[in-house]
C-alpha cells in the first residue's frame, strides 16, 4: 500500500546550509493497517507526512502510493492523486470557517473528478455523531466536534490512506479517546490504511504497531 | 461542491470588504451608466435637433452663430435677410396677384422663415409659418419614418390668424401658457439691457407642442405676419427715387455736394481769393433751393412705393382682415430649406453661397462639427473619469483581496492538503474577483438606471430630452459592432476583476502548503 525507499529530505537553512531532516531507508505501511508514528519534537514527523502525501518533494528516493511512485508524477496530477487517494487530518483549524460542517466535509469530494455525494457526506457527519450540527459554522463547534468533521472529511473519498497528525493534541483528556476510537473505526469499516502521529501514552498502547520515528530516519536529532 | 460556490464563500467570508468593495464598483458602474446613458440621449437628441430640412439660409457671417440662432435657440441674433431673397425660394403672388416663382422655388419641396430677435420670458421667439409644424419633420423613427410635430393641447396656427402662437413642451410647462392664454413678447432677448415689452402687441396660444427632445421645446413659435407688426419690426424704408425726373434731380444734387464740400475744403485752407466767396455763397443758395425741391417731391408718396394698399399695416382694412406689413419693410432671419431631392442641396448651398446676400449652411454638418468639437469632448472626459473611477474601484478591490491572502494561507494549505492543485486555489481567488465585479456591476447598472429614472422628470422639464428608466446607453461603435455599452460593460468588467485578481491569485498560486500548514491561522 504504501512504500518510501532511501527517502532524503533537507531544509536549507537561512544561511545556506542544508540542514537533513530525513534519511529513511525504508518506511512501509500494508493495505488497511493502522499505525502509530512517534518522536520527539522537532524529529520530523509532520515532514514525513507531508513528503508522504506529496504535499512537499523528498530531495531522492520513492514514494510509493497504490503502485504508484507519487514523486515521478506532475504536480498537478500528484494533487489529483492525493484528493482521490488520501485523506488527512491535523492537530488543529481542519476546517474552512466560511463552509458549515456538510460544506467541509463536501469540501472533501470537491477536487476530484468524482461527482460530490451529499449522502455520503450525511452518513459520514452521522458515523462521527454530528447528524444535528450540518450546517453549523466550524465557529459554532467544540474543538472536539471540529476534529470530528475533521475525519468525517478526510473520508469522504474513501481514500485508501489516513494521515492524522496528532488529531488529539487540541482536545480534552475525556474526548481524545473517542475520536481516536472514531477514526480507526471508521478506518477499519472503510478499509483504510492508517498512519496517526501521537505524543499520548495511552492511545500508544492501544495500536499494535507503534513506530518510533528515531529507529526509521537514520538523522539524529 | 462548484468553484463558483467555494469563491462565493470566501466572499462571505469577509462580508464587510466585500461589501465595500462591491460597493465601489457598483457606484463606479452607476457613474458609468448615468454618463452613458444620460449623455448618449443627449448627444443623440443633439444630433437629431437639425433633422428635416437639408440648409438653412441666414445673413452672411459665422456659420456656426446661424446654426446656434436656429437650430438651437441660442447666442446672439445675427442679421436679417430681406424678405424678396425668402421669395425667391417660394411660390407667390406677385403684385397683380399672378402666381409667380421664385427663382430657386422649383427645387423647393418646402422654405420656412424664421424671424428671430425677441423673447417671451427666458424663451426665443421665432416668427414663423404654420409651414414649420404642418410640413417639416423633426428626425426620425428607429424604423426611418420621419417623426411630425404633435400638439399634447390646440393646434397649429394659421396663416390668416396673425397673432396665433404656438408653444414648445418645456417652454410651455415652465410658462404655465394654456391654450387661449394671451402674452405680450419682448423686443430684445430678456437678458438685454434695453429689451422692452410690446404689451399692446399680445399673442394668444393657439397650440402646445408634444415634446420633441429637440431645442424647439424651449422656444415660443408666433406667426410671422403678427411678428412683423409688432412696433419696431418693420425695416426703415429706403427712400428710393421713383421717377427718371427724381432720379435726375438726386444725381444733380450729389454733384452738387461734392461741389460743396471741395469749396469748403478750400475755404479752410485760404487758398480761395475774396472774390471768388461770393461766387460760392451764391452756389450754396444754389443748392439750398434744389434740396428743398428734392425734398419736397420725395417726401409725398413714400409709403406708395408699394403697389396694392394704402392702408396702415396693422390696421383693418375694409373686410375686417388686418393690412399685413408691406414686404419692403420685412426681412426674415433664417430660412429653413427643405428641398425636393436631396442632390438639390449642394447646388443650392454654392448657389447661396457664391451670392453676396446671404449664406447657406448644411446644419446637420454644422451640429456634427459642434458636437465632435465640444460636446463629444465633455462626453469623453466624463466617460473617462467615470472609468477611472471603476479602475479605482477594482484597484480598491486587489488591494483589499491581496492584504486578505496572508489571512488564507491556512484556507488554501487546506484546499491543496485536500487535492486542490495550484490552478484551482488560483482559479477560486480569480472568480472571486469576478463574483465582485459583476455582482458589484450588475447592482451599480440598476442603481444607475434608478437614478436616471428618479431624474427623468427633471431631465425632461428642463431639457424635453425624455429618458425612460430602463432604456440603455444608445448604441456606439466596437470596432465594426453596433451594441449599447451597456452590453460591453460586463465582459469589460470581467476583463477588470482578472487583471485586478491576478496578482492575489498568483499568491495562492504560489502558497507553499507545507509551510502554510504549519503556520497556525
Ligand atoms: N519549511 C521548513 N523550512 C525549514 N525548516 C523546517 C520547515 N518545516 C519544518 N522545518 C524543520 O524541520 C524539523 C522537523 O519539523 P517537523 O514539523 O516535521 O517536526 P515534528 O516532528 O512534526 O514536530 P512536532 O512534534 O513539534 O510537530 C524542525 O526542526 C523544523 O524546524
Ligand atoms: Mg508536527
Amino acid at each position: 500500500m504504501l512504500l518510501l525507499t532511501d527517502i532524503q529530505k533537507a531544509y536549507s537553512e537561512p544561511d545556506g546550509t542544508r540542514l537533513p531532516i530525513l534519511q529513511i531507508a525504508q518506511f512501509h505501511v500494508d493495505r488497511g493497517e493502522q499505525m502509530l508514528l512517534v518522536g520527539r519534537s522537532g524529529s520530523g514527523k509532520t515532514t514525513l507526512l507531508h513528503v508522504i502525501a506529496g504535499i512537499s518533494k523528498p530531495d531522492s528516493g520513492i514514494v510509493k502510493i497504490a503502485g504508484r511512485d507519487i514523486t515521478q508524477l506532475s504536480e498537478a496530477v500528484r494533487d489529483r492523486f492525493r484528493a482521490d487517494k488520501m485523506g488527512y487530518v491535523f492537530q488543529t483549524f481542519n476546517l474552512l470557517p466560511a463552509f458549515s460542517a456538510l460544506e467541509n466535509v463536501l469540501l472533501g469530494m470537491a477536487f476530484t473528478r468524482n461527482a460530490a455525494d451529499v449522502d455520503r457526506a450525511r452518513d459520514l457527519l452521522k458515523r462521527v455523531g454530528l447528524e444535528h450540527r450540518l450546517s453549523h459554522r466550524p465557529a459554532a463547534l467544540s474543538v472536539g466536534e471540529q476534529q470530528r468533521v475533521a475525519v468525517a472529511r478526510a473520508l469522504a473519498n474513501k481514500p485508501q490512506l489516513l494521515l492524522a497528525d496528532e488529531p488529539t493534541a487540541n482536545v480534552d483528556a475525556g474526548h481524545q479517546q473517542q475520536i481516536v476510537d472514531l477514526i480507526r473505526e471508521t478506518c477499519r469499516e472503510e478499509d483504510v490504511a492508517l498512519v496517526m502521529v501521537t505524543h499520548t501514552a495511552e492511545i500508544r498502547s492501544q495500536f499494535d504497531r507503534v513506530d518510533e520515528l528515531s529507529d526509521i530516519n537514520q538523522v539524529d536529532h | 461542491m462548484s468553484l463558483w460556490k467555494i469563491a462565493w464563500r470566501s466572499i462571505q467570508q469577509r462580508s464587510l470588504s466585500s461589501f465595500l468593495t462591491g460597493l465601489s464598483i457598483a457606484l463606479g458602474t452607476a457613474l458609468v451608466i448615468i454618463v452613458l446613458v444620460v449623455y448618449g440621449v443627449v448627444a443623440q437628441s443633439f444630433r437629431e435637433a437639425a433633422q428635416g430640412y437639408h440648409l438653412i439660409l441666414g445673413a452672411k457671417g459665422g456659420k456656426l452663430q446661424l446654426t446656434l440662432n436656429t437650430v438651437f435657440h441660442l447666442s446672439q441674433p445675427i442679421e436679417n435677410v430681406p424678405y424678396s431673397f425668402f421669395k425667391e425660394f417660394t411660390e407667390y403672388k406677385d403684385a397683380n396677384g399672378k402666381p409667380t416663382r421664385g427663382k430657386y422655388a422649383s427645387a423647393v419641396e418646402v422654405a420656412v422663415p424664421y424671424c428671430l430677435g425677441d423673447s417671451y420670458q427666458e424663451f426665443r421667439v421665432v416668427g414663423t409659418t404654420p409651414d414649420l409644424f404642418d410640413k417639416l419633420s423633426y428626425g426620425s423613427f428607429a424604423d426611418g419614418r420621419p417623426k411630425f410635430y404633435e400638439f399634447s393641447s390646440g393646434k397649429n396656427f394659421t396663416v390668416d390668424d396673425f397673432r396665433g402662437a404656438v408653444i414648445g413642451a418645456v417652454a410651455a410647462k415652465k410658462t404655465g401658457l394654456k391654450v387661449g392664454d394671451r402674452f405680450p413678447i419682448t423686443h430684445g432677448l430678456a437678458e438685454d439691457e434695453d429689451a422692452h415689452v410690446h404689451e399692446e402687441d399680445a399673442f394668444h396660444v393657439v397650440g402646445i407642442l408634444d415634446p420633441t427632445g429637440t431645442p424647439n421645446d424651449r422656444a415660443v413659435f408666433v406667426n410671422m405676419e403678427g411678428f412683423y407688426l409688432i412696433a419696431d419690426h418693420a425695416k426703415p424704408v429706403e427712400l428710393e427715387p421713383k421717377s427718371a425726373e427724381q432720379q435726375e434731380y438726386k444725381e444733380q444734387l450729389v454733384r452738387l455736394q461734392a461741389v460743396d464740400a471741395m469749396i469748403e475744403r478750400l475755404l479752410a485752407n485760404g487758398k480761395l481769393e475774396p472774390g471768388e466767396a461770393d461766387e460760392v455763397k451764391k452756389v450754396e443758395s444754389l443748392l439750398k433751393e434744389m434740396r428743398d425741391t428734392f425734398d419736397a417731391k420725395t417726401s409725398d408718396d413714400q409709403y406708395q412705393a408699394t403697389a396694392g394698399t394704402t392702408l396702415d399695416p396693422g390696421k383693418q382694412d375694409a373686410e375686417g382682415k388686418i393690412v399685413p406689413l408691406p414686404e419692403n419693410q420685412r426681412e426674415v432671419t433664417a430660412v429653413l430649406l427643405l428641398l425636393k431631392n436631396d442632390v438639390f442641396s449642394q447646388i443650392l448651398h454654392n448657389k447661396v453661397n457664391e451670392g453676396s446676400v446671404a449664406q447657406a449652411v448644411y446644419p446637420s454638418r454644422e451640429v456634427a462639427q459642434l458636437f465632435e468639437g465640444v460636446v463629444g469632448h465633455v462626453q469623453t472626459i466624463l466617460l473617462v473619469l467615470a472609468i477611472l473611477v471603476v479602475v479605482v474601484a477594482g484597484v480598491g478591490v486587489m488591494v483589499s483581496m491581496y492584504n486578505s491572502m496572508s489571512d488564507r494561507h491556512r484556507e488554501i494549505g487546506i484546499m491543496r492538503a485536500l487535492g486542490a492543485g495550484r490552478v484551482t486555489v488560483m482559479t477560486i481567488v480569480l472568480l472571486e474577483a469576478i463574483l465582485l465585479a459583476v455582482i458589484g456591476g450588475a447592482v451599480g447598472v440598476i442603481l444607475g438606471h434608478s437614478a436616471i429614472g428618479a431624474f427623468a422628470s427633471v431631465i425632461a422639464d428642463n431639457t424635453g430630452v425624455m429618458i425612460h428608466f430602463l432604456e440603455p446607453a444608445p448604441a456606439a461603435d466596437f470596432g465594426g459592432w453596433r451594441v449599447s455599452p451597456e452590453l460591453v460593460l460586463i465582459p469589460a468588467l470581467i476583463l477588470l476583476a482578472i487583471l485586478v485578481g491576478f496578482l492575489p491569485a498568483l499568491v495562492a498560486y504560489r502558497t507553499d502548503v507545507s509551510r502554510a500548514l504549519s503556520q497556525s491561522p
